[in-house]
């Protein structure tokens, strides 16, 4: 297919590891996810890369926060939410017997869409996950060293004893990324980490990601394709599927590196969504 | 990619935190049944003793007089329990929401403060304070009678049926408000001809709640119309009238086990009439909240 | 011309409890002239001798309401928490009204089921039990019986516990959803959650509904007196009988023969006055930084309090 015309400038990826050298860290085999007895994604096949970040985009409504809220089993909160097929963290059954979600949830951390800081100091907010698990010793310096590395440690080193309340949009998203680092997770998931936040604020968000990259696997979802363009590594563009009852449901469409699927994507639905003929 | 070098499975100080967690689970659900087994036992307490010694007579007949007891009924206490909660709701209902017009449309907040600072005081003044309070102004110059009961229980219900009313006025849309106003029609027939009847429905279950709550009442009308045993038809609220209350408070206070029952029967009644009532007023204003959109 | 109306009626609720202090402070003239502010640290209480103090009354009061608080407290706050965390959806309502009719329940009913029911359980089995396995301690001596200050907060507890958890199950309502995520999210387990979210953002809360909780135990008249014994003297033993301020002047209303008896009943009733405002003060002013947040926290709160027709029997 030659390759299509979007106004989106995909960022240099050279860096990117062949697939032969990507290690898989999340393996979704036909993974359906329902509510009840609705279906909201289905039949989804996907490999997650240790130390890359995969992008999830498409349509509102097209499953990508469900399917994200998969991999760590946040879903579980839903009464009526049950998955078929198979996910597999490291090759484990993520949902298999005797998997402790609580476990899942160290592992694999998560960045929400609006900032959600605890209503306590920020040294509190960074301290809360460690002291659940114990890492009693030297956690003053384990949570300077969260916020370093959420490049938040400039700006509130003299007052971390303050309410997180007090921080600005951009930087209580950066604390609430410092929280979930403090537990040393393998994965960090974003789920549209900047839509709240103004552009300077978003700006200073994705540069982090690329930073945050070296030692985490990062799965985002968003609603806009230039960030993910800048950004991933990866994207995997979900589509919406109508069943003959009218019931709506997410499908994963096409699964690339981030170049081709701006450039040239293999699907026609792809190649409409991304050139902004839907969507 | 070989065998796994870890696993998820909740193990060491992980499977601590989960048991703790399911520990205070199970506080939470144990806590829960006991609310329920106690409201259960008290209800069923009440209605087993208490329907058994229910029949016509109960109803229809005056206490009975002299030492014997037996037979008699709580009739002109029932009779007396209506007047006092109907006259102090004659006193309160209007009162209540003039009140609340006043504090949640027409004050300068600094007054609406003090208002509201005033009903919630009220609220917690212990009910027989209020009873010692209308003894010295009434009864200790005019003697015992159902209107002074009834005062003490307007008291009671003023903040109750205040509060009730400014909640349900804030409800009202403001859009209303505004489109009457604009409309050139004046505050206060604004207020009278579109907001209040758009508020009635809370104001009427607001109200029911409280005639449930003073119907309950005992310790005010301990000085103020205990009094009332008359054996002959009486419903003059100038004079002291029986309150089912007081039966089931005296009456518990005997030994013998025939007052014992009536009392039963009495407490009995009265807590039919208070669930009853209360509930219904509850999922009524629950309903017409959401309506509202509260 | 509304306004007028409207505020003469406010004006007249304001002017109420304005008299209602006066006509207590002047109904204890007589036995305050008599007696003085010794009145409150004497614990004679002598109808023959015409000597009245109101000692025993307080540390009566002050022990039946603080025990009931503090066993109702948890209690309260554990059915709160399963009402909003543990019970399934289609419960909810139904058994949040179910405890919220407990509160509904006259006082004079449950002071009957209490002295010929609770009582005798007291009696013959909860005493002799407690007596059995805690009575090293002074509190669990004495002869068991169905009246005294076990039976009085036991009563107390069942009807403050409804105020409390109505109040904060409201509360806990208004905690954003995304506050609780987020510290799932962390790998917290739902208790970590609640104690690193829930209480804490809900704390001044349940501080009020708990000081609320207090005033109603601190004026209930009407089930206490049928209960607790009514009988003078401070002693350590929760077996044994006592009397509180309000039960004590409910039970004296047939038997005031002395003008001075009856004076010194409106006394007790004005330093019972005095001990619920400051309670119910107390209350107002935790209730205050609550009203700096968000509007749907303090919609909540003003309907749970409301809800709870607060006052005492």
């Amino acid at each position: 297919m030659e390759a299509i015309k979007t106004k989106i400038e995909v960022a240099d990826k050279s860096s990117l590891p062949t697939a032969n050298e990507r290690e898989a860290v999340f393996e979704a085999r036909d993974l359906a996810v329902l509510y009840g007895d609705q279906l909201a994604i289905a039949g989804v096949n996907i490999d997650i890369y240790q130390r890359l970040i995969t992008a999830l985009i498409g349509p509102s409504g097209c499953g990508k926060s469900t399917f994200l809220r998969t991999l760590n089993r946040m879903n579980d909160l839903i009464p009526t939410a049950s998955i078929r097929g198979e996910l597999r963290y490291r090759d484990i059954d993520l949902y298999g017997p005797g998997v402790d979600a609580v476990e899942v949830r160290r592992r694999v951390g998560m960045v929400f869409q609006k900032p959600n800081p605890f209503h306590s100091s920020i040294y509190d907010n960074v301290a809360y996950g460690m002291r659940i698990l114990g890492m009693k010793k030297d956690l003053s310096e384990r949570v300077e060293k969260a916020l370093r590395r959420a490049a938040l440690w400039d700006e509130v080193k003299d007052r971390l004893k303050d309410s997180a309340l007090g921080l600005s949009g951009g930087q209580q998203q950066r604390l609430c990324i410092a929280r979930a680092i403090a537990v040393e997770p393998e994965v960090i998931l974003f789920d549209e980490p900047a839509s709240a936040l103004d552009p300077i604020s978003t700006s200073a968000i994705e540069d982090l990601m690329h930073e945050l990259k070296r030692d985490y696997t990062l799965v985002i979802v968003t609603h806009n394709m230039q960030q993910a363009a800048r950004v991933a590594d990866l994207t995997a563009f979900f589509g919406l599927e109508v069943k003959s009852d009218g019931n709506r449901y997410g499908v994963l469409v096409e699964y690339d590196e981030t170049e081709k699927i701006f450039t040239n994507p293999s699907d026609k639905r792809t190649e409409g969504y991304v050139t902004g003929r839907f969507g | 990619m070989g065998e796994p070098a870890f696993s998820l499975k909740a193990t060491g100080r992980l499977r601590r935190r989960q048991l703790v967690n399911k520990g205070m689970g199970a506080l939470a659900v144990g806590a829960a049944l006991l609310a329920v087994a106690v409201l259960a036992i008290v209800v069923i307490s009440v209605g087993s003793r208490g329907a058994g010694s229910l029949n016509l007579a109960f109803f229809t007949q005056n206490q009975a007089q002299g030492f014997n007891p037996k037979g008699g009924g709580v009739l002109f206490a029932i009779v007396g329990s209506a007047m006092l909660v109907g006259i102090a709701t004659l006193i309160a209902l209007p009162l209540g929401v003039l009140i609340a017009i006043y504090i949640s449309e027409l004050a300068p907040p600094r007054l609406a403060r003090v208002g509201r600072m005033a009903l919630d005081i009220s609220n917690g003044i212990p009910t027989i304070v209020v009873g010692i309070f209308v003894f010295t102004i009434l009864v200790a110059a005019h003697g015992q009678s159902a209107f002074a009961g009834s005062i003490a229980l307007a008291i009671i219900m003023l903040p109750l049926i205040a509060r009730a009313t400014e909640e349900v006025l804030l409800l009202v849309p403001s859009s209303q408000r505004e489109a009457s106003l604009a409309l050139g029609v004046s505050r206060w027939r604004t207020t009278v001809q579109v907001v209040i009847p758009s508020a009635l429905g809370g104001i009427f279950t607001g109200t029911t709640l409280a005639i449930a709550r003073v119907a309950g009442e005992t310790a005010p009308l301990l000085f103020l119309t205990s009094l009332g045993t008359s054996s002959t038809a009486d419903a003059n609220p100038f004079h002291p009238l029986q309150s089912l209350t007081l039966v089931i408070f005296s009456y518990s206070e005997q030994a013998d086990p025939a007052y014992q029952s009536k009392a039963w029967a009495a407490a009995f009644t009265l807590m039919c009439f208070v669930l009853f009532t209360s509930l219904a007023a509850k999922l009524t204003l629950a309903r017409y909240r959401k309506k509202l959109g509260g | 011309m509304l306004k007028t109306i409207t505020f003469s009626a406010a004006a007249l609720a304001v002017a109420i409890l304005g008299l209602i202090a006066f006509e207590l402070a002047r109904g204890s003239r007589l036995a305050f002239h008599k007696f003085g502010l010794g009145f409150i640290t004497s614990q004679t209480w002598d109808a023959i001798h015409n000597q009245f103090g109101a000692l025993s009354l307080i540390a009566g009061t002050a022990v039946t309401a603080i025990l009931a608080i503090v066993v109702a407290t948890p209690l309260a706050i554990a059915i709160a928490l399963f009402l909003t965390e543990l019970a399934p959806k289609p419960l909810r309502a139904l058994l949040g009204a179910l405890v919220e009719m407990l509160a509904a329940i006259p006082s004079v009913i449950l002071g009957l089921w209490g002295i010929l029911v609770l009582g005798p359980f007291v009696q013959n089995q909860l005493e002799p039990f407690l007596n059995s396995t805690l009575g090293f301690l002074p509190f669990f001596r004495g002869p068991p019986s169905p009246t005294g200050i076990l039976t009085a907060v036991l009563i107390l507890t069942i009807m403050v516990v409804p105020i409390i958890a109505s109040v904060t199950r409201e509360l806990f309502t208004t905690v954003p959803v995304e506050l609780r995520e987020g510290a799932l999210a962390l790998g917290a387990t739902r208790w970590e959650m609640v104690c690193g979210v829930l209480l804490p953002a809900a704390r001044p809360g349940i501080l009020a509904a708990v000081v609320l909780g207090l005033g109603r135990a601190v004026g209930e008249a009407i089930a206490v007196t049928l209960v607790i014994g009514s009988q003078i003297g401070i002693h350590l033993s929760l077996f044994g009988h006592s009397d509180t301020l309000a039960s004590r002047i409910a039970g004296q209303y047939q038997g005031a023969s002395t003008n001075l008896q009856v004076s010194s009943l409106v006394y007790l009733a004005t330093i019972l006055l005095v001990i619920s405002l400051a309670v119910n003060i107390g209350a107002q002013l935790l209730i205050k930084p609550i009203d700096r947040r968000p509007r749907r926290r303090r919609i909540a709160l003003d309907r749970a309090l409301e809800a709870q027709g607060l006052s005492a029997d």
